[in-house]
């Protein structure tokens, strides 16, 4: 019969999603999971202790005549073992493997994925899969700064009042554009064809291979001079290219703006909604969130064989 | 080779190692049946020495184990019978004055007797009677070298009482030169008397393992030296509760000299310029300040007051309420400042008035006072309505500063910690 922590140990097998708050580096994000589901598993009450035989001789009068010796008596007992207390032993579980998907960097916060168990093995095709993440960039014009983020060292103040709605969309629209070649050129697909010009309309082009940074999506949330709020699809990307981006997007407008915030909203089928927080980094959530994953990840699949065959 | 097991042999009489060894092949010398003469040879003396002094197994077996394992390696090159059997530690002795093959011969007249170079009479692969075979007792082979104290915790009566007491041997033996420390501890000497005297000093059973758990040096310490200490910290004026207080939660304190700690407090009195009795307090509730090193303190307290511009008084006043501080991570404390005196804009008398806030983590902080922010509710001055203290900001579990100062729900919290 296995113990209650060796069976607690094989229910965290897959992936869930976890809330990275700003300011906080992954590997601690990891660390400090890692530490409490090793708590959370540890925390099985312990086993019975192991007896060990032991055999005591002891000395039986004979009856024997003469006797050059006395007969010993072999007799076996059970004595209690201590090679098999916690104390000794230490916990069940020193070690369990939390992976991690897509990083952020300690600027930005979001949805970080990670993998348990048996499920970091999947990792690996999560990272050659080609999926997109959503982010939702903040920023703010008149500033300038030698790593576009508002904590960076201060170069240059500008002026923004020039700068209208329909500047700001007309730039993104231009951005959107160039990003969309890009992925043509990087989908090596023969734009000549009809099943291309198909893939294309449905939105179902990637890039085949490795590639730079792609937007595939680009959006105006909020414009309130001067912040500004974007929102952005896109792949095989780093927090620091989208900060870039955004200096970019000044840079066009005839201006200068940093990022305020980087924060990433979905990591392919895992969303802000599901993701956990702080609070509910223990080995419950963590399972009840494993098995939603799993779940909807059926129904998922099921839905889109659903639609092929129909 | 007979030389030098015979010599071993003496040496283990000295050291009066198993007894075990003795009776078991002290049964073998009554038979006919001596399959190794380099057996016969080592039973005569031992069995002297357990005749003369009866002692417990362990604490004959703590005193000579690594040199009486590797000669007994050396003694079983070829046992047919092997068989696992354990030594019992806590059978008392069976005297068997009777038993002596050679009648009390004295050692160096039957070392000449004996000749080692013959051929055993018996040879190994003979058959035994099942009657002969049950009575060949083989004891436990010990590994002389072993990576954890598992294999030795069944043996040893130190560890075993240490384990009882909660030490959490499976941490000692990682650290380097420690779990061999620990076996070769003597009970009755060098561990129940330390035990005792901490008893003695007032620290409660529950807490010797912890104690014993991050500082097992304490059980080499000589017993004068830390009488010595603790002397001179009754003589400071610490009560008796106070000391024992400080020893159980500060494992290393008693480790330190005299010297030392008196370095240490005359530290804290002038630099905190603090009268004896709030220095006594302040070392109390935080004994570690008198075992770490004094340069972070140092530094934490030119951060206090050139970064942060604390004044004197001020200072003294939250090193007595919150003596956390002077050993706090100097960049997390001034990240906390920062945040609160120039992002939250609260006063430096404010601050003063609840130093707890700079003990806090700087992520519940800020999560807290953004949610208030956007609530409209992050008012931090006393003298304008809808006050809130810093006190309840940062004390407050979750559901409780959502329900009672946020008045919102916990789920309400929750997303907003998303947005961020």
């Amino acid at each position: 019969m296995a113990k209650a922590s060796v069976r607690a140990f094989h229910k965290l097998e897959g992936w869930f999603s976890t809330y990275k708050p700003p300011g906080v580096h992954w590997k601690l994000v990891r660390d400090t999971i890692e530490t409490n589901l090793l708590k959370g598993i540890n925390a099985a009450p312990p086993p019975a202790p192991l007896h060990r035989v032991q055999f005591l001789a002891e000395p039986t009068n004979t009856n024997v005549s003469g006797g050059s010796s006395d007969e010993l008596t072999i007799s076996a007992s059970f004595v209690p073992s201590l090679a098999n207390h916690p104390l000794v032993n230490g916990p069940d579980f020193q070690h369990i493997a939390v992976g991690v998907g897509h990083k952020l960097d300690v600027f930005s916060s979001g949805v970080l994925v990670l993998g348990v168990g048996q499920g970091n093995k999947s990792l690996t095709d999560l990272f050659r899969s080609v999926v997109t993440r959503d982010y939702t960039l903040e920023g703010e014009f008149g500033m300038g700064t030698d790593d576009f983020t508002h904590t960076g060292r201060l170069i240059e103040r500008t002026t923004y009042g020039h700068i209208t709605r329909d500047k700001l969309e007309r730039v993104l629209a231009m951005m959107q554009g160039s990003n969309q070649k890009a992925l043509l050129t990087y989908s090596h697909v023969d734009m000549n064809t009809q099943e291309a010009y198909e893939m294309a309309v449905k939105g179902e082009l990637r890039p085949n291979g490795k590639s730079p940074p792609i937007i595939t999506g680009l959006r105006l949330l909020h414009f309130q001079p001067p912040h500004f709020t974007l929102e952005v699809q896109c792949l095989n990307e780093t927090q620091r290219y989208l900060c870039k981006v955004l200096h970019e997007v000044g840079l066009e407008l005839r201006s200068t703006a940093v990022c305020k915030g980087v924060r990433r909203t979905r990591d392919g089928p895992f969303t802000l909604q599901h993701a956990l927080t702080r609070q509910h980094w223990t080995v419950p959530d963590i399972i009840q969130a494993i098995q939603q994953h799993r779940s909807s990840r059926k129904t998922r699949k099921a839905k889109s064989t659903q639609l092929r065959a129909g | 080779m007979a030389s030098a097991c015979v010599q071993l042999c003496q040496r283990c009489a000295s050291l009066s190692c198993s007894r075990t060894m003795g009776i078991i092949t002290l049964k073998y010398s009554t038979h006919t049946h001596c399959p190794v003469a380099l057996r016969s040879a080592f039973s005569v003396p031992v069995l002297l020495s357990v005749l003369h002094r009866r002692r417990n197994l362990t604490q004959s077996f703590n005193s000579g184990v690594r040199s009486f394992c590797e000669f007994h390696a050396k003694v079983q090159p070829s046992q047919k019978t092997h068989r696992d059997t354990d030594e019992s530690p806590g059978d008392s002795l069976v005297p068997y004055q009777n038993q002596l093959r050679d009648g009390g011969m004295p050692l160096n007249e039957w070392e000449t007797a004996l000749d080692l170079d013959d051929i055993p009479a018996h040879s190994a692969l003979e058959k035994i009677s099942d009657k002969e075979a049950v009575q060949i007792d083989i004891p436990a082979t010990l590994p002389p070298v072993s990576i954890t104290l598992k294999d030795y915790v069944d043996q040893s009566e130190t560890l075993r009482s240490l384990v009882l007491l909660g030490v959490q041997l499976w941490k000692l033996e990682q650290r380097p030169n420690v779990g061999s420390m620990l076996l070769k501890l003597d009970f009755q000497t060098d561990v129940v008397p330390r035990l005792t005297f901490l008893r003695q000093l007032g620290v409660e059973d529950s807490r010797l393992g912890y104690l014993i758990s991050h500082n097992p040096f304490i059980l080499t310490e000589s017993l004068e030296n830390l009488q010595a200490r603790v002397a001179y910290l009754r003589s400071k004026k610490f009560s008796a509760e106070s000391v024992a207080s400080m020893v159980s939660r500060a494992p290393y304190l008693l480790n330190f000299s005299v010297k030392r700690i008196d370095n240490r407090l005359g530290f804290f009195q002038q630099q905190l310029g603090l009268s004896a009795h709030k220095t006594r307090d302040v070392v109390a509730r935080l004994p570690r300040l008198l075992c770490g090193s004094l340069e972070p303190v140092k530094e934490n307290l030119k951060v206090c007051k050139l970064e942060m511009g604390f004044r004197e008084n001020e200072l003294q006043h939250i090193v007595t309420v919150i003596p956390k501080v002077l050993t706090a991570n100097k960049r997390k404390l001034t990240q906390i400042f920062d945040y609160i005196h120039n992002t939250m804009n609260i006063p430096h008398n404010l601050i003063v008035k609840f130093p707890q806030v700079l003990n806090a983590k700087y992520l519940r902080i800020k999560e807290r006072h953004l949610f208030l922010q956007y609530l409209e509710k992050a008012q931090y001055d006393p003298a304008k309505p809808n006050y809130i203290s810093l006190e309840k900001l940062v004390a407050l579990p979750d559901e409780a500063f959502c329900t009672e100062v946020a008045s919102a729900t916990l789920e309400d919290f929750e997303l907003f910690q998303k947005t961020m």
